[in-house]
């Protein structure tokens, strides 16, 4: 399967210049770029590793580059996203946050469902790929 | 009428002998007057009957909005009632519409009771719209003070939590309602939600008239979408959602409805906008205690919004749903098949998403209005759309949405699953090249075609729908022609 995460996993993965087009979109919109990784991406997994601070002083978008780079060099397995932050007030949060890297083999999830009363059931998402510890997934 | 006629009557001797008296010497017309930061302030269109002076019909709106009645009454007397008296200040003819004017009234913040809409609204909608002296009266827009503002909760989740956490962010979410809306049974229904939301959509939604129909009680519809909604998320890594109906016959059912929704694990519920200001309020309230998103559904506005002479306008409405709590709210679509001229519906957009609204004439915002901090409202563009104009809806109305394609979706030739990833590649592609800085209102239909390369569904919609547009004359637009600078 493919996981659908980030605002681009419709198409196809982007592309190095593809991905530094939307850097630039993001610093011209004065928005703090950061790179995060996990190897647990689970729909409600909210935290994922800090790769480094959020950028908020870098305004090159080749400065951002080479941390992408950096990070898909020491975790060429892992999912890793490019998130922008955005401070403005009534905003403070992230403005877009897309893929950048994925696993070349995604199991994707199992559906647990456990019977409740009369015909409800309780859901379970989880990933086949956590069933081993972290670091040793994918 | 003669000057002395709207004059107001200043010695109380005078003022308060039996009988009857012009609105405007009673006091409601007020041409000095300067309204305060704390008053609310109401702009009606009103057209007088032949032979009603325009300022007496803009005093008479004060009065009937406020404390007047048809003939002096002395017990006004036993009160402040200059406090109470509302005040029309202003009045100018409408652009290029002989007959109608624009009365502008203040009112004083005593006039109403904290956090409650149904008050606001009884108090200036309640008695005026009937009033024979006008042939007909429409409320286009209201200053909310900020004192008032914040006696008000507003959305339960807003755009920015709603976003966090659906971990969703940069892109327009993207929904459906199902289709045909009546008649599925549960099994049937929840096999069409399941195929959207796999296929690429956020949400999938209940229509405003699903409740608890003989061909599929209430119960059995939420058990099935949820099955639906899990095994989408499942599919997808994402998370998932799909607007359970919970409107009811009373707040009680209401109440059942969305506490079963939140036992299965549902992120959002919706109420459809006929279930009334004080019912809508209480949900919101439920919401907030139950970390849900509440998504509205504007059933029954047109018969009091669409028609430019008589009703209230929708950005009212829209300013009270902001105040009264809703996450989600149908503001239009402007390119699909119902009424919508682009600027006004920018309007709307406006109300709910902005942090302060600046006075906009030509989008149909009178005032400058702050709203305090309250959080801003997902506006929903629903009808008639399809991914073909994927470029348009962008272009007007940004990231900050959510696009339901309906028909678009379920009308696919290749099925519900490839109509939904038509769409969502259709709106990833033109969100990255907007992105990448290319004119996606002139170069959109080449964006698309070119995502079409590589992906069928999408070719399979642009062609299907390629011609399909709804390019009827608006009824509701602006009086104020745009100007270069702010249109």
């Amino acid at each position: 399967m493919r996981v659908t995460q980030g605002a681009f996993s419709f198409l196809p993965d982007l592309t190095d210049p593809q991905i530094r087009a939307q850097v630039e979109y993001c610093l011209r919109n004065n928005w703090a770029v950061s790179v995060e990784y996990t190897d647990d991406i689970h729909p409600r997994n909210t935290y994922w590793e800090m790769y480094g601070q959020p950028m908020f002083d870098l305004h090159d978008a080749a400065g951002v580059m080479s941390e992408i780079v950096a990070c898909r060099n020491t975790f060429p397995k892992h999912y890793i996203r490019v998130n922008a932050f955005d401070s403005t007030l009534g905003w403070e949060t992230i403005r877009l946050s897309f893929l950048v890297n994925r696993p070349s083999d995604e199991p994707g999830f199992r559906l647990r469902r456990v019977g409740s009363e009369g015909r409800v059931q309780r859901y379970l998402i989880e990933a086949y790929a956590t069933d081993k510890p972290a670091g040793r997934r994918y | 009428m003669s000057g002395a006629e709207h004059k107001r009557i200043t010695d109380a001797s005078k003022r308060y002998a039996a009988g009857v008296l012009k609105y405007a010497q009673m006091g409601y017309w007020q041409p000095d007057y300067e309204p305060k930061e704390s008053d609310v302030l109401a702009l009606f269109r009103i057209t007088p009957q032949q032979g009603v002076d325009p300022e007496e019909a803009a005093a008479a709106v004060a009065g009937e909005s406020s404390t007047a009645t048809w003939t002096v009454v002395w017990t006004d007397r036993l009160t402040a009632c200059e406090n109470y008296r509302a005040k029309a200040y202003k009045i100018e003819p409408v652009p290029n519409n002989p007959s109608q004017y624009f009365a502008w009234i203040a009112y004083e913040l005593d006039l109403f009771e904290e956090g409650s809409i149904a008050n606001l609204a009884a108090s200036i909608i309640g008695n005026v719209f009937s009033f024979k002296p006008l042939k007909a009266a429409r409320l286009e827009d209201m200053r909310l003070p900020l004192a008032y503002v914040k006696t008000f909760r507003g959305p339960p989740t807003g755009i920015v939590v709603e976003r966090e956490r659906l971990d969703k962010f940069g892109r327009p979410l993207l929904g459906a309602t199902t289709k045909p809306k009546l008649g599925l049974s549960g099994k049937n229904y929840g096999r069409v939600v399941y195929e959207a939301l796999k296929g690429g959509l956020d949400f999938v939604k209940d229509d405003e008239n699903i409740n608890s129909q003989a061909f599929m009680h209430w119960r059995d519809r939420f058990l099935y979408c949820m099955e639906a909604v899990n095994r989408a998320s499942a599919e997808s890594g994402e998370v998932k959602g799909h607007y359970l109906n919970v409107t009811a016959g009373t707040m009680e059912e209401t109440y059942r409805r969305a506490q079963f929704a939140k036992e299965l694990g549902s992120v959002v519920v919706m109420i459809d906008l006929v279930v009334g200001w004080t019912a809508i309020q209480s949900i919101s309230n439920w919401c907030r205690d139950n970390d849900m998103i509440l998504h509205m559904h504007r059933a029954g506005h047109g018969t009091y919004t669409r028609q430019k002479s008589h009703g209230v306008s929708f950005r009212v409405i829209a300013k009270w749903l902001r105040l009264a709590g809703v996450d989600h709210l149908h503001t239009g679509t402007a390119v699909g098949k119902l009424e919508g001229d682009p600027m006004t519906v920018q309007g709307y957009y406006n109300v709910c998403r902005e942090v302060v609204n600046e006075v906009d004439l030509p989008r149909g915002l009178f005032y400058r209005q702050n709203w305090g901090g309250l959080r801003k409202v997902m506006p929903v563009a629903s009808g008639g759309i399809h991914a073909g104009q994927m470029h348009e809806l962008i272009d007007l109305f940004g990231d900050d949405v959510v696009l339901q394609f309906g028909g678009g979706t379920i009308g696919h030739p290749m099925g519900i699953q490839a109509g939904a990833t038509a769409n969502r590649v259709a709106l990833e592609a033109m969100v990255l090249a907007r992105n990448e800085g290319r004119d996606i209102r002139n170069e959109g239909p080449h964006v698309l075609l070119s995502a079409a390369k590589s992906c069928k569904p999408l070719q399979a919609a642009l062609d299907t729908w390629r011609d399909v547009s709804f390019n009827y004359e608006s009824t509701d637009t602006s009086d104020y022609v745009a100007i270069e600078s702010v249109a």
